[in-house]
């Protein structure tokens, strides 16, 4: 029963990060509708720069604010710079478009850094503590928990309560209406790079620590986590992912404490086709009559 | 949906060229290509006599690849299905080739037609991995058919460790392979006896290829890229199309694999990371999507470019640290760049920018149409 708790608690944790991450997807998808598969190589590439500032200044938390920094303006580049020029007559063109990206981005962390993994530090522990006798969250999870509380409330009333918000919604929902009444649609199809952006190099901080460590392919499997965790919640919906964060999370933890962790790749891929194949829009997504 | 698919005539769209010009010009595309490939061997057989044996592996390595690329044009370029997981099918096909090899050595056969036979399993092994998710990829579109087949190049390579008591972990498996026939003589350079065979079975893939892509199938594939629901309203059975061109493309890609498995005499977890998977995409885009000429460009270039960065970080003086940094990472960096530009200014690619070349040298010349 410790264990199983230890494992919920655990996984939640993880699912958490994996949650902001699937909502950096959701955020791209909804505004450009494009699935952003250069999201973790560029979150890999701002936590290289956190990890450069932190060395220089010997502080965790500059490192930390220099890596969201970076995101943001990563991500507002990626647009200006690749993705805008990219002709959207297909779909598979802006995913061809990121793959170059991460191919790209990959290459040059290696060039800059080297391939070995370099250790990544946390601001707090990541010994759990223990309540009556069990071993619980850790400092770090509860450090974890907070930001990506933090990151999802931030968002929801961003894009509920503000006029930015508003704005968004509506450049994303009808770009040309939009353009008409006064909307720079460019500028927040930009801004929307931006903070997906920023939100994939909060969850890319927070998540590579808990695994090996800092590596140019570092976030490889967790893309694939978080993208299963987008699609289960449904690429359209950022509760669904929220939602299908915590709950990829927790099959990873379930799985890697009681199957192996050699086969949680598996089940993740696994759980990816079952939910594409039995409901391909997601969980959370409403009955839509088919397009032509 | 499915009540339409069911109701869907299986044999509709057979009646609609079984007979007619098509069916008269099917054998003289089948000699023109075979002829093509007669050429193309006669030319790498005399290739093979006049380069020194590291060039000899690296064309064998070009065809290896060829395989592969060609296989993936088909199915992105020509059926619309972007996939990711290339490289796991050429996985697959390289880790059957490796266990049918080791099987016969531990048996104690010897015999030309081993390896062959081997091939052959290995295209069955990749043909099967392919039907399951080529099943699952009908039914997936665009970004959401890349994430699978994304998640498969990355976890597949994984199950190589997971069951290492099979798969030897990351060490991965030797592929024992036989000498030269003794009739080619003594000496007969190892190098050329390897492009010989990967030179067959690639040239053996692209006729079947190539005529494929002229027929029925190619066509069907063509339509329902292009537009699935027309295609379908004209008869054609969309999801099954979508599987065979999955099937067709996972074989091609299950071959190369087989055959680079063969050429390194062994396999690993390392060589089919999701960089292969991305690198093969690159090369069918930069080559030009859709033709098997630009999958040969692409197949080229995956070999050539590592090879252009080895020479220029020779030039550099830089430290070894350095040095060893940027030739490994420079060739990945200079794909990646390739990949967005191409992209977004000559999505034909380079056998795009040849034809349109050739289409503007042919209308300066009056009298001379192309067919």
């Amino acid at each position: 029963m410790d264990r199983f708790v230890f494992l919920t608690l655990d996984g939640l944790s993880r699912g958490a990060v994996l949650a902001a991450f699937a909502l950096a997807l959701v955020l791209i998808w909804r505004a450009a509708r494009i699935v952003n598969f250069a999201q973790g190589a560029m979150a890999v590439a701002t936590a290289y720069v956190a990890y450069s500032v932190s060395a220089a200044t010997g502080s965790y938390w500059l490192g930390f604010l220099a890596a969201l920094v970076a995101g943001l303006l990563l991500g507002a580049a990626v647009d200006l710079v690749v993705m805008r020029f990219v002709d959207h007559a297909s779909p598979l063109n802006p995913v061809i478009v990121a793959l170059g990206l991460v191919l790209l981005i990959q290459a040059v962390l290696g060039m800059a850094y080297g391939s070995e993994f370099l250790p990544a530090g946390t601001p707090f522990s990541r010994n759990p503590l223990t309540v009556g006798g069990a071993a619980v969250l850790s400092p770090y999870d509860l450090f974890v928990f907070a930001a990506v509380a933090v990151v999802v409330v931030g968002l929801a009333w961003t894009f509920t309560r503000t006029a930015v918000g508003l704005r968004m919604r509506a450049a994303a929902f009808a770009p040309e209406v939009s353009r008409l009444l006064g909307v720079n649609v460019g500028g927040m199809l930009t801004l929307g790079w931006a903070l997906a952006s920023g939100v994939g190099a909060l969850a890319g901080m927070l998540v590579i620590p808990t695994e090996l460590g800092l590596h140019p392919h570092a976030m490889d499997l967790v893309f694939v986590s978080a993208f299963t965790a987008a699609v289960v919640g449904g690429l359209d919906s950022p509760p669904g992912a929220v939602v299908g964060g915590l709950a990829v999370g927790l099959l990873l933890s379930y799985v890697s404490g009681y199957a192996g962790s050699d086969l949680t790749p598996l089940a993740v891929l696994v759980l990816l086709l079952a939910v594409l194949l039995i409901r391909p829009g997601g969980l959370f997504a409403p009955v839509a009559a088919r397009r032509v | 949906m499915s009540a339409t698919r069911a109701a869907t005539p299986p044999h509709t769209s057979r009646r609609a060229d079984g007979a007619g010009p098509d069916g008269a010009r099917r054998g003289s595309t089948l000699r023109r290509h075979a002829g093509l490939a007669v050429i193309a061997a006669l030319l790498l057989v005399a290739a093979s006599y006049n380069l020194e044996p590291f060039r000899n592996f690296q064309l064998a390595t070009v065809a290896a690849y060829l395989c592969a690329t060609a296989g993936l044009t088909i199915l992105t370029g020509l059926n619309g299905q972007l996939s990711l997981g290339h490289g796991a099918l050429m996985a697959t096909g390289a880790y059957t080739v490796a266990l049918c090899q080791n099987a016969f050595a531990d048996a104690g056969m010897t015999g030309g037609w081993l390896l062959p036979v081997s091939l052959g399993a290995a295209v069955v092994a990749a043909l099967a991995v392919g039907a399951v998710v080529g099943v699952a990829a009908a039914r997936l579109r665009g970004p959401y058919l890349a994430g699978v087949t994304l998640a498969v190049a990355v976890v597949v390579p994984a199950l190589a460790v997971t069951f290492d008591g099979v798969f030897n972990g990351e060490q991965g498996l030797a592929v024992p392979v036989e000498p030269p026939p003794a009739f080619l003589g003594v000496y007969f350079p190892y190098e050329r006896w390897q492009l010989w065979v990967t030179a067959a079975a690639t040239l053996l893939a692209l006729v079947l290829l190539a005529n494929l892509v002229r027929s029925r199938y190619g066509r069907t594939f063509r339509a329902v890229r292009d537009d699935e629901v027309a295609a379908r309203l004209a008869g054609i059975h969309v999801a099954r199309t979508q599987v065979i061109a999955f099937v067709v493309s996972a074989a091609g890609a299950g071959l190369g694999g087989a055959l680079l498995a063969v050429l390194a005499q062994s396999v690993s977890p390392g060589a089919f990371s999701l960089t292969l998977s991305l690198f093969l995409l690159m090369a069918v885009v930069v080559g030009g999507l859709g033709s098997l000429t630009g999958a040969a460009w692409g197949a080229v270039l995956l070999v050539a470019l590592p090879d252009l960065t080895h020479a220029v970080t020779e030039q550099l003086t830089l430290s070894p640290a350095v040095a060893q940094r940027v030739e490994g990472n420079l060739p990945l960096a200079i794909f990646g760049i390739t990949l967005v530009v191409v992209m977004i200014a000559a999505p034909g690619g380079v056998q795009g920018l040849l034809s349109r070349l050739a289409r503007a040298v042919s209308a300066r010349r009056p009298g001379r149409r192309r067919p």
